[in-house]
């Protein structure tokens, strides 16, 4: 066996490994060195997998070589590629970024811990869109959750603990709840195995059960992705968490759950319980559109600029769940790309606005008023984010846009109506994104504002615009994301490739 | 040629862009940056122009970029329309930078800089728009030029010019993401494709009544046209420096709606079958109404830019109903007219900007006697006027002319009517302006005594009013030209 059958693991072990490692070797500098090495090492084994897998492989890999169903597999498809890129990139990024404010906001004495649990977040995410077992994606997930409050909570601000508080309640509601449903999925097939339990599922009599588990499932589920209206965690989470986490959950987190939901779905549920696709449209529909309309609205009338795009996720994620939705590949293509687009364009918007607070120390809207020319880099990668969020085209915010909307026009009646829906919340995000550039641009400075008249520091530009960048060019060059995604859909629509 | 064909369409794009950063080095030195402005837009110019030659002996240079989503290029293809809307656009910003450098330093304008950049990007965007082969590319480019200029319209920054620029985006931005981008991609999802093809391509894809629906998305998503209801944006674009209001919102902005309105009908649509769907009249009666109504509210105006907005918007529409009486006078009465109203509207707009940096009058009432004092500018906003009109031997002229052939073939008793109705009208708000200036008595004394607005305004109006005549004896070759859009 050569080091190349690993990689499968080796994504995720890296990021365990390092975590004590990065916890025990107290050396200044060390700890965030040492998971920036391990995040860039696991994000370059991500990218190779999503090579191999763009092809429409599937790696399965069996743990310890114990052969499924009793083992525990690795079950790596374009999909699970696509989010791994995601994951492990946006946690580079972050880490990057966040060099200088993370030391400014944490400190010397609890950055070993910060770091580890940074790691560990990073392991979490990344083993529940690798591992192939329903009850393993549960102790991912509480690996991440818990180190994502242990991140949050390192916030400069004491409001942060209260934010880290409501999301403990809200994040253990949502992981018990997926445990039940998966603990009732066990009782009535007694296996864990996805793919064993697709097979099996199938031939189970008494469908009520199975019922009962979507529903836990589901509804735990979308508490952990903040579909509305269980996303009231969210928006303080966001808001008080340092700036660099905030980049990272922004960009990553939400989308993992909205993963699982997609995959438990349509690889168990869909098979199984006779009219599922309708009950799956019947639920996700309305919060998405609840999601589009009361997520722009909030986020309008925000003052925050950090919690305005946190409601603007909220709205966001409303697209992916309409995707998801729609059951057709045109839509779960559009949603698979959305992820992937959307934490491009969050994670840049968040960094552009971590560069802000860095300056202005501040992030309320109106003080920001004449940062478009004492920082014309920063506000130019917001600006380009913020067109990326309306869907402007040569943004990736057009491309996802574009599937949803092909796919909305293939349903209908009902499609129109969500057609419309879609673009008239675009139109929403015309109006908050520009109420930021417009303060930054073209508003006066307050007489007894301290002027700002310094860009923010090399180290923290250049990682926002290659972030920046990097999304216009999956906007121009689609074959990578559009091809994974295309290929994710297909395979979890069981359509031919 | 020393380049290839697509090397020169690439170079077109491409120049504007180098200049709009060259302009961002060169700030601090105003001369500097000036030239860098008046050497873009002349390398410009000639790039663009050296493709004519070419397009006249029957090429169509493309030029493909990347693959954005599968089938979906960003592509271009030079065709007649395009090249006429292109060389319009590059032409006039080489005399639109003379008068610009007059009427921003003759103002004291601040963030010259900015103006400059943000004008440069829009040139590329319009370029763009002029040469996309596919819809996909053309929404691109549509999309840029509004946002580029944002920063023009909103330049003066107090709260009434950005509430004004505001209101602009808004329905740029609004009708074109929810109009124009879900009927693009209705007709991709039917046709399969969103290449422009002579002869269109949804013949047999689509039937009434959704043509109708699909016809009315796309006329009134393209809000640059400013069909009516969808015009308001136009009159609130006045806020801006008038170099802004002349080129772009009387040539490349409000141009880039109605060559896309008629680059649909001809290549998308195809105007054989569009002709035989009834729900195509919609569309002549939306042109006729704005129009008329248009002209009325041009009546009612007693701010000179805002009469000439108005004035804007029902000319516009000339094109528009041009494109949609669907017959071969017709539509190459429609390219016409884009060219002769660019001559006439942009002459008026230089002369409006002229009056407002000699003797900060705006008002049309304060305007009598004005023609004394400023002889040159007000001979060349008169022969603008008699351009809007249609007299000969003005370029408003041949333009209607084509029009009312069209009108004619087709035996369009309303569009005869309109546009009879029109011709009165405007005489009606130009002529006795036109008159009280020359004729009376100045009553509002300015408020410190002025001649002629500096001479770089004056030169490029008076050139202006001279491409008006200009267009009426040598307009042939480009009739010639446009006829060619029609040869499937």
């Amino acid at each position: 066996m050569t080091l190349y059958d690993q990689l499968p693991a080796l994504v995720v072990v890296v990021l365990l490994f390092t975590a004590p490692i990065t916890y025990m070797l107290r050396l200044h500098g060390f700890p965030w060195f040492s998971a920036m090495a391990a995040v860039v090492t696991s994000f370059v084994v991500a990218c190779s997998l999503a090579a191999t897998t763009i092809g429409g492989e599937t790696i399965i890999y069996e743990m310890g070589g114990w052969p499924a169903p009793y083992g525990i597999v690795l079950h790596i498809d374009a999909l699970s590629a696509l989010m791994a890129m995601l994951i492990t990139g946006a946690s580079s990024a972050a880490l990057i970024f966040g060099a200088k404010s993370l030391a400014d906001e944490v400190g010397e004495e609890t950055a070993p811990a910060f770091f580890a649990a940074w790691l560990l977040c990073t392991a979490g995410l990344v083993g529940m869109v690798i591992t192939g077992d329903a009850f393993n994606i549960f102790v991912f997930m509480e690996i991440s959750s818990l180190s994502t409050y242990v991140l949050i909570s390192a916030g400069p601000d004491r409001r942060a603990l209260i934010s880290t508080y409501r999301y403990i309640v809200m994040g253990t509601v949502g992981a018990t709840f997926y445990l039940i449903g998966v603990g009732f999925l066990y009782m009535v097939t007694g296996t864990l195995n996805t793919a064993d339990l697709a097979e099996r599922v199938g031939q189970v009599e008494d469908i009520r059960l199975v019922l009962v588990a979507a529903g836990f499932v589901s509804v735990g589920l979308a508490i952990k992705a903040a579909v509305f209206p269980l996303h009231s965690w969210m928006p303080n989470a966001y808001t008080f968490a340092p700036n660099a986490v905030t980049v990272f959950i922004a960009a990553a987190s939400t989308k993992v759950s909205l993963y699982v939901l997609m995959r438990v779905d349509y690889a168990i549920f869909q098979n199984s319980i006779a009219n599922h696709d309708i009950q799956l449209t019947f639920f996700l529909v309305p919060l998405g559109v609840l999601a589009l309309f009361a997520g722009s609205m909030l986020a309008i009338y925000e003052k925050n600029l950090k919690r305005l795009l946190a409601y603007s996720s909220v709205a966001q994620i409303g697209y992916i769940a309409l995707g998801i939705s729609m059951t057709s590949v045109a839509g779960l293509t559009g949603a698979i790309v959305h992820m992937f687009n959307h934490g491009l364009i969050k994670g840049g918007m968040f960094m552009a606005v971590a560069c802000l607070a860095l300056r202005y120390r501040t992030v309320n809207v109106a003080n920001l008023a004449g940062a478009g020319k004492a920082m014309p880099w920063t506000m130019a990668a917001f600006v380009v984010g913020g067109l990326g969020l309306i869907g402007v085209p040569l943004t990736p915010g057009f491309i996802s846009k574009w599937y949803l909307v092909l796919a909305a026009l293939d349903e209908g009646w009902l499609g129109a109506l969500l057609v419309a829906i879609i673009l008239i919340s675009s139109l929403l995000a015309v109006i908050y994104v520009w109420k930021a550039i417009e303060v930054a641009y073209f508003g006066e400075p307050r007489s007894n504002a301290v002027p700002v008249t310094e860009e923010a520091p090399l180290v923290m530009l250049i990682p926002t615009w290659i972030v920046v960048l990097a999304g216009i060019w999956i906007a121009l060059d689609t074959s990578v994301t559009v091809g994974l995604a295309s290929i994710a859909a297909k395979t979890l629509l069981g359509v031919e490739l | 040629m020393i380049f290839s064909e697509a090397d020169t369409i690439l170079y077109a794009l491409v120049i504007p862009l180098v200049g709009a950063i060259a302009i961002a080095l060169a700030g601090r030195w105003p001369n500097v940056r000036e030239t860098v402005t008046l050497t873009t837009a002349v390398c410009l110019a000639v790039v663009v122009w050296s493709l004519v030659p070419s397009l006249q002996a029957g090429g169509r240079p493309e030029l493909q970029l990347g693959e954005m989503l599968p089938g979906l290029r960003i592509a271009f293809k030079v065709e007649p329309l395009g090249m006429l809307f292109a060389a319009l656009a590059s032409g006039l910003w080489i005399v639109n930078s003379v008068y610009s450098i007059g009427y921003m330093r003759g103002n004291n304008e601040k963030n010259q800089t900015r103006f400059y950049i943000c004008f440069a990007i829009a040139l590329a965007a319009a370029v763009g728009v002029a040469f996309s082969a596919n819809l996909l590319t053309l929404f691109i480019f549509y999309e840029v030029l509004t946002i580029s200029t944002y920063p023009l319209v909103a330049h003066k920054g107090d709260e009434a010019t950005v509430r004004s620029a505001r209101v602009y985006m808004g329905i740029l931005l609004g009708t074109s993401i929810g109009l124009l981008l879900p009927a693009m991609i209705w007709t991709y999802s039917i046709a399969g494709t969103l290449d422009f093809t002579p002869g269109g391509i949804l013949e047999g894809k689509i039937a009434e009544p959704l043509v109708g629906l699909l016809l009315l998305m796309f006329a009134f998503g393209i809000g640059k046209a400013a069909l009516m209801p969808i015009h308001r944006w136009l009159p609130a674009a006045m806020v801006a420096p008038t170099p802004v209001s002349a080129l772009l919102h009387a040539v490349a902005v409000v141009k880039a709606g109605v060559f896309t309105v008629t680059k649909v009908f001809v290549y998308i649509f195809g105007i054989d079958f569009l002709f035989n769907q009834p729900s195509h009249r919609l569309i002549i009666w939306f042109a006729c109404f704005t129009i008329v109504v248009s002209s009325f509210i041009a009546l009612r105006q007693t701010n000179l830019k805002r009469l000439l907005a108005y004035s804007t918007i029902g000319q516009l529409s000339y094109v528009v109903l041009a494109a949609s009486v669907l017959k071969p006078l017709s539509e190459v009465g429609a390219s016409m007219h884009m060219m002769a109203h660019a001559f006439g509207k942009i002459t008026l707009f230089f002369a409006a900007g002229a009056i407002y940096v000699a003797s900060k009058k705006t008002e049309i009432t304060d305007m009598r006697g004005i023609g004394r004092r400023m002889p040159w500018t007000m001979a060349a906003f008169a022969v603008g006027a008699l351009s809007m009109i249609g007299v000969p031997p003005t370029g408003g002229f041949i333009s209607k002319w084509y029009i009312l052939g069209g009108a004619i073939q087709d035996d369009n008793y309303l569009a005869l009517a309109t546009l009879v109705a029109s011709t009165l009208l405007n005489a009606a708000y130009f002529l006795p302006f036109i008159f009280a200036a020359f004729l009376y008595e100045e009553d509002v004394k300015p408020v410190k005594p002025h001649g002629e607005a500096p001479w770089p305004m004056v030169a490029a109006l008076t050139f202006t009013a001279l491409l008006t005549f200009a267009f009426f004896l040598f307009h042939q070759p480009i009739a010639d030209l446009e006829a060619q859009i029609l040869v499937k």
